[in-house]
């Protein structure tokens, strides 16, 4: 069963957000790596590129498939996890720490309202599966 | 209202790969692991390093009995079957009367009026309609006997002395593309020493109700679950260690739109062996020079070449990526296109279009990956 903690909000695209602050913290989920496999590249944008909620923010590889990964909220770049161009496999070993991908200034927090939440995004998943 | 959804075929081992965590998905209509819980990368290494298992058993088998068996194969096939001896194999194709390739096999010779043809799984339909078409002696006998074998390969470094445990045969004497039959744990098997990984290994066959039998017995002799045993193996893991070794992979490296020649397969093309379905075809190409020619090539910048993405040099498309993966064993992004002849040098810089970025790679020799000996 998939690892999807209470404090944080969902997108339908197996994205996460924490919020700290004004700032979105942005990862895949638990769900979503398993799905995907090993991780060995991530494709990721720059600080300071600009994002509207549900748009492309870069790509995430495992040996076999390519996934884009979509950024939940709207706003500007604001740090982009570099460690995983050395270590992609975080995104499989600590999804929710270590794996995170983008943190985000929100441009209209009041987006997050509208992502799911964990226990939501637990009968999506399930849904999703069956 | 909903179609009804498509059977998918299932190996003997379906149950198996279902008990052991593996991820079943949607093979050529063949349900199949494309990964066990330990992952691509981590089976794609133990394969090297130690040992890997892989259910094959959805590849076909066609049987060719008879006196006229060897000229029959030889007039359908590009490789030479009257040079084979009795308990050898052979790689061949089935070639098109235009020298493309309707699929890629392997001859097993158990006697003079008694062989066999390993075809792909999801061309198994296609070849036998195919075959059963040409023309033949009478003395030929034609069988479908796909669904009465399981077909396990047991590839890697310590492959030999896993199975050993299993068998009298003498292992150590069966010599590479070579098959010699026996028991397996008591099950009559054919036992040879062949393989799609680029390491040492045997393929066992063996009838279809004993394949969980060995497999588990073959997962027990190889300590599978410790960190060094023996790992069940996906189709992901298959595929990235084909490609590291440089093998065409049909309907990637080669189909009815490409040549032998084109594909580097010349080796099994013997045009002087006698007539054949396509040899005047690459007889023809191969005195007027092949336009395109497969290549390797490794990324030099950042990014993961794919199947189907375009290889464009100075601005211009000129070829396509047959397959594109990264290499897990030599931690490096490859893959293999068609290129013409004129860029297909080694050391050519050549560019992927990946997703719309033009991805810097260069054309390097094949084999990526050479097992030391």
């Amino acid at each position: 069963m998939a690892n999807v903690p209470e404090d944080l909000h969902y997108s339908k695209d197996h994205e996460w957000v924490r919020v700290e602050g004004d700032v979105a913290v942005v990862g895949i989920t638990d769900y979503a790596q398993n799905s995907l496999g090993d991780v060995v590249y991530l494709e990721l944008p720059k600080a300071g590129e600009e994002f509207a909620a549900n748009e492309s923010f870069g790509s995430v590889e495992s040996v076999k498939a390519v996934s884009e990964v979509f950024s939940p909220i709207s706003g500007t770049v604001a740090e982009v996890n570099e460690a995983l161009n050395d270590e992609p496999e975080k995104v499989n070993t600590d999804p929710y720490g270590e794996g995170w991908m983008i943190k985000v200034r929100m441009s209209s927090p009041g987006e997050v309202d509208s992502l799911l939440t964990a226990a939501e995004y637990e009968d999506f998943t399930k849904a999703e599966t069956e | 209202m909903t179609a009804p959804a498509l059977e998918l075929q299932k190996t003997p081992l379906n149950d198996a790969h279902r008990r052991m965590g593996g991820r079943m998905v949607d093979f050529g209509g063949w349900d199949m692991p494309v990964q066990y819980p330990a992952g691509t990368l981590e089976e794609h290494l133990r394969t090297r390093t130690h040992a890997g298992l892989f259910d094959v058993s959805h590849m076909g088998e066609i049987d060719v009995h008879g006196s006229g068996s060897i000229a029959f194969i030889n007039s359908i096939t590009s490789n030479d079957a009257s040079k084979l001896i009795d308990g050898q194999a052979q790689y061949s194709a089935l070639t098109t009367t235009q020298g493309t390739v309707i699929d890629d096999l392997l001859v097993y010779r158990f006697a003079n009026d008694k062989l066999t043809l390993v075809v792909n799984a999801g061309t198994t339909i296609k070849d036998w309609n195919w075959i059963a078409a040409q023309p033949r002696d009478e003395s030929v006998e034609l069988k479908n006997v796909s669904s009465e074998y399981c077909q396990l390969a047991l590839q890697g470094p310590d492959a030999l002395s896993i199975l050993q445990k299993l068998t009298d045969l003498p292992l150590d004497e069966i010599k590479y593309y070579h098959f010699d039959q026996g028991q397996v744990d008591g099950v009559p098997a054919i036992v040879s020493r062949t393989g799609y990984t680029g390491e040492d290994g045997f393929e066992v066959y063996a009838a279809a109700d004993k394949a969980e039998q060995l497999w588990d017995k073959i997962l027990d002799a190889g300590n599978s679950g410790s960190p060094e045993g023996v790992l069940p193996c996906g189709l992901a893991a298959r595929n990235t260690l084909r490609l590291e070794a440089g093998m065409a992979l049909y309907g990637h490296e080669i189909d009815e739109t490409t040549t032998l020649l084109e594909a580097n397969l010349g080796w099994i093309c013997k045009l002087n062996k006698g007539d054949f379905v396509g040899r005047d075809a690459l007889a023809k190409q191969k005195e007027a020079g092949v336009k395109r020619r497969l290549v390797g090539f490794e990324m030099t910048e950042r990014g993961i070449a794919r199947d189907e993405q375009d290889v464009v040099v100075d601005g211009a498309r000129v070829g396509r990526v047959t397959s594109g993966s990264p290499a897990p064993f030599l931690k490096k992004n490859i893959g293999m296109a068609y290129v013409p002849v004129e860029l297909a040098g080694e050391g050519q810089q050549i560019h992927i279009d990946v997703r719309g970025r033009l991805v810097a790679a260069q054309i390097v020799k094949t084999p990526f990956y050479k097992r030391e000996r």
